[in-house]
């Protein structure tokens, strides 16, 4: 039996294409990225070895700061719209009947992709004929915003529809881990007189603060990752004030052909990314594990 | 709680319900009006006439060619991706061999990395082979990157299957082989639906992959296709209307069949990730 399951032959057969293709067209890339950031580079011809310079000038780089700080806000607004998504989860794990299919209608922007998302957004924040600024002048606003166009509310503006999107997916989460808590826990709470709300912040909450961890982890990494709909929506503008790490790189190497400085900062993203995990994992980790 | 209580939670609900729903029925509203009603009239009014012309349009105009570039590369992927990963997850599960650990560890690191970090690297090795505005580069970029997700679905699974099958399948003189394909795979079928699901998901949407290795528009797929579209119609809102209902409908419709194994796979996705 052991000598069938643990023939070489076999296991290289099964294991070998997944692996190979993980090394190659992911692990490989990551650290070729590093070592491009090393090089003067346009893409096409040789490749000149600068050192650490490109590296450097990214650290001094106020463009990639300034997307950096652009990640980061929507990292945080992620993060506090997962109040939002908790507050609605409750109520849905509340005997609502009809929850199975709401949590399904709230599900349906997170399948469409984002280019799609991205274009009708476009479309609803259209200064007079999109449906936000009807609506707005139908109620009496004289002068509706330009929302895409004004540097001070673009990234709000380009938000609603990251809370849009993702609204059914955190809420499906915590629908899930709030109806795996036994009904006796809720039971016992009700009979010695504890109030809805306070069997929500002090019974269910703490029962389900390790889901709420992997959420936040989720969030701000998935956060510090977003291109695609800010690429469509604005492109990293008007001038910059939208303009987050991955857009700043995707700019630098396919827009203005400087791939190895575009390298470099592909791998502080990479840097970045994992610090950030690291961190927010040690800061969320539940030490004791509930048994229930 | 009262039935005044019930009430509000349940109008709280409806308002999230209509915040997610509303866009798109404002969208397919508007793909069938043209700009004289969609300027004009309300937004949420039914079209005067139901003008199916956007559709056949767009549809003629280039979006058909997308569209079936965007099926043959989702299928394609999703063969690969989940036929590799179901292999893989019996090497690691069943399989007896020192660095099963170890590989697992790498597809597990392979969940978190951000992708934008490996794209130009991916560009100038696809471009020193060749494959730089090729459909085969985006069909195993598809299929490395969902690899891990897949996996890792797929393995609660297979840690869940009886030991027992394997020793009976090897007493009885069972190749390897037969056992994977005939015995195994096939039980696996359900948790197969999810991931299948899952990468169908991902593969259509996907955007960055096609927009920096493809130039040709033969080859471009739908989230590619339509950003040059919707360049082309920029003032005709029926017609861009069109274009991105066609884009979705395909994921709208595999989720009214499939919506548990939906919900099944992107909750897996998420608590493990």
């Amino acid at each position: 039996m052991n000598k069938v399951m643990s023939n070489k032959f076999y296991i290289a057969f099964y294991i070998a294409p997944a692996l190979l293709l993980l090394l190659i067209l992911v692990f490989i890339p990551l650290v070729l990225s590093g070592y491009y950031g090393l090089m003067d580079w346009d893409g096409i011809g040789e490749k000149t070895f600068i050192g650490l310079e490109n590296y450097i000038t990214g650290i001094q780089d106020k463009l990639f700061w300034n997307s950096a700080f652009h990640s980061f806000l929507l990292a945080i607004f992620s993060t506090l719209s997962l109040i939002i998504y908790l507050t609605v989860s409750f109520i849905l794990a509340s005997k609502i009947k009809g929850a199975d299919l709401l949590r399904k209608i709230y599900l349906i922007p997170m399948l469409l992709s984002s280019v799609a998302i991205a274009q009708l957004w476009v479309k609803i924040y259209n200064p007079s004929n999109g449906i936000l600024n009807v609506f707005l002048m139908s109620i009496g606003v004289e002068n509706p915003p330009l929302w895409l166009a004004n540097p001070s509310i673009v990234l709000f503006a380009i938000f609603v529809p990251i809370l849009w999107q993702y609204a059914g997916f955190y809420i499906l989460i915590y629908y899930a881990a709030l109806k795996n808590i036994p009904e006796s826990l809720i039971e016992a709470a009700r009979i010695d007189g504890a109030t809805p709300f306070q069997i929500a912040t002090r019974i269910k909450l703490p029962l389900i603060k390790e889901v709420v961890s992997v959420t936040i982890v989720l969030a701000i990494v998935g956060s510090l990752k977003y291109f695609d709909l800010i690429y469509v929506m604005t492109a990293g503008g008007p001038n910059g004030a939208s303009e987050v790490m991955a857009s700043y790189m995707y700019k630098l190497a396919f827009s203005n052909y400087n791939f190895g400085y575009g390298s470099a900062i592909g791998f502080l993203l990479l840097i970045i990314t994992l610090i950030v995990t690291f961190i927010v994992r040690k800061l969320t980790e539940t030490k004791d594990k509930l048994e229930y | 709680m009262g039935r005044i209580g019930y009430f509000f939670l349940y109008l709280a609900l409806i308002v999230v319900g209509l915040f997610q729903i509303l866009p798109l029925v404002w969208l397919f509203l508007f793909s069938l009006k043209d700009n004289n009603e969609i300027f004009a009239g309300s937004p949420f009014a039914l079209p005067s006439e139901f003008r199916w012309e956007n559709y056949e349009k767009v549809w003629n105009g280039g979006i058909g060619t997308y569209f079936f570039n965007s099926v043959w590369i989702t299928v394609l992927a999703i063969i690969l991706t989940v036929l590799f990963a179901s292999m893989a997850a019996f090497a690691i599960t069943r399989l007896k061999w020192k660095l099963s650990g170890l590989v697992l560890g790498l597809f597990m690191v392979g969940l978190m990395i951000p992708i934008h970090s490996a794209l130009i690297p991916l560009y100038s090795m696809f471009l020193s082979v060749n494959l730089i505005d090729n459909p085969i580069s985006i069909v195993i970029t598809y299929t490395a990157y969902n690899l891990p997700i897949t996996l890792m679905i797929l393995l609660g699974f297979y840690y869940t299957l009886p030991h027992e099958i394997e020793e009976a399948a090897v007493i009885d003189g069972c190749s390897i082989h037969r056992m994977f394909f005939q015995i195994i795979l096939p039980m696996t079928t359900p948790i197969l639906a999810t991931t299948i699901v899952i990468n169908m998901i991902y593969n259509w949407n996907e955007f960055v992959f096609v927009n920096t290795f493809i130039s040709s528009e033969g080859y471009k797929t739908l989230t590619v296709g339509i950003q040059n579209f919707i360049g082309q119609y920029m003032t005709d809102w029926g017609a861009i209307g069109a274009t991105l209902v066609i884009s979705v409908l395909p994921i709208i419709i595999a989720f009214i069949f499939f919506s548990n194994k939906v919900v099944e796979g992107i909750s897996s996705s998420a608590v493990k990730g």
